[in-house]
């Protein structure tokens, strides 16, 4: 399974970034945010780093075919800025500036074997799972009702 | 207090970056963890190996990183532990309603100049923000 094995050593990549970045720290996440207080600028570097490599990455990559593994791209296609964007992405937010955790952070926390990370992750896979069902439900009275 | 660590940092957010590159050149998918993690929650998506691989690998990074240079990854929850539940929660569902959250949105989409993802990413970087200032500036703290 060569393409499962490519997975996990691009995760193995990802999870290192993630690490030694201190993304998975959240008192350094929490301290990001507190501009008025203990300010540590440290995870603009991450961002601005992760954007400037992804940026040109992409400007390279996106310009084949197709991806070596796969008979596609799989890119987003919706555009539209709706409601649910902006609340999800505030209430987001608000979870984020609570426990100075996100999923991307979380995950390769969990290898530290700190309890509080698997906590948050459990946590997290909760709310994700509740939110999904709930959204299937209510899609599912629609196609129902119409 | 944390240890402002700019080359460290950008060294990590490098290999965020190449990850979230390497990613869309072999399996032509989004770095965005909020995505991966829900197809891998029931109903499960067909196409569930990879996914799960990734995860697992990134699970193991610090633990390689530790094994190979016994260099410990700085680590400290500040946040009393009911609070870090119902931050886990929220997030949760924030980031499913939000399509995504710093990798998808903030790295990714943000690289494709997507328009949905530069609104994301102001807006969950403002409100952690201004939830910080409220919590630690204004009530002092938990």
């Amino acid at each position: 399974m060569p393409r499962t094995l490519l997975a996990a050593s691009i995760g193995l990549v990802f999870g290192t970034g993630i690490a030694l970045s201190g993304m998975a720290n959240p008192a350094k996440v929490l301290n990001f945010f507190d501009i008025a207080g203990a300010w540590d600028p440290s995870l603009a570097f991450v961002m601005g780093g992760a954007l400037i490599v992804t940026a040109i990455g992409y400007r390279f990559v996106l310009r084949r075919d197709k991806p070596v593994c796969e008979a596609k791209f799989h890119l987003p296609t919706n555009r539209k800025l709706d409601v649910q964007l902006v609340n999800g992405s505030a209430i987001f937010g608000i979870g984020w500036g609570i426990s100075g955790f996100c999923p991307g952070g979380a995950i390769p926390a969990l290898g530290l074997g700190e309890i509080s990370a698997w906590a948050f992750v459990g946590a997290m896979l909760v709310g994700i799972f509740a939110a999904r069902t709930l959204r299937l439900a209510l899609d599912q009275r629609v196609t129902q009702t119409a | 207090m944390t240890e402002f660590t700019p080359l460290l940092s950008l060294l990590g957010g490098t290999l965020i970056g190449l990850s979230a590159v390497l990613l869309m050149a072999f399996h032509g998918r989004i770095a965005g963890m909020t995505g991966i993690l829900t197809s891998l929650l029931p109903p499960v998506s067909s196409d569930w190996a990879w996914r799960a691989a990734f995860i697992a690998g990134a699970i193991l990074a610090p633990m390689l990183i530790l094994g190979l240079t016994s260099q410990a990854i700085d680590y400290s929850s500040p946040v009393p532990a009911p609070w870090i539940v119902i931050g886990g929660l929220i997030v949760g569902v924030g980031v499913y309603f939000g399509s995504g959250c710093t990798s998808g949105h903030g790295v990714c989409g943000m690289a494709r100049l997507s328009p949905r993802s530069i609104v994301a990413t102001a807006i969950f970087l403002g409100t952690a923000m201004i939830t910080v200032f409220v919590i630690r500036r204004l009530l002092g703290g938990v």
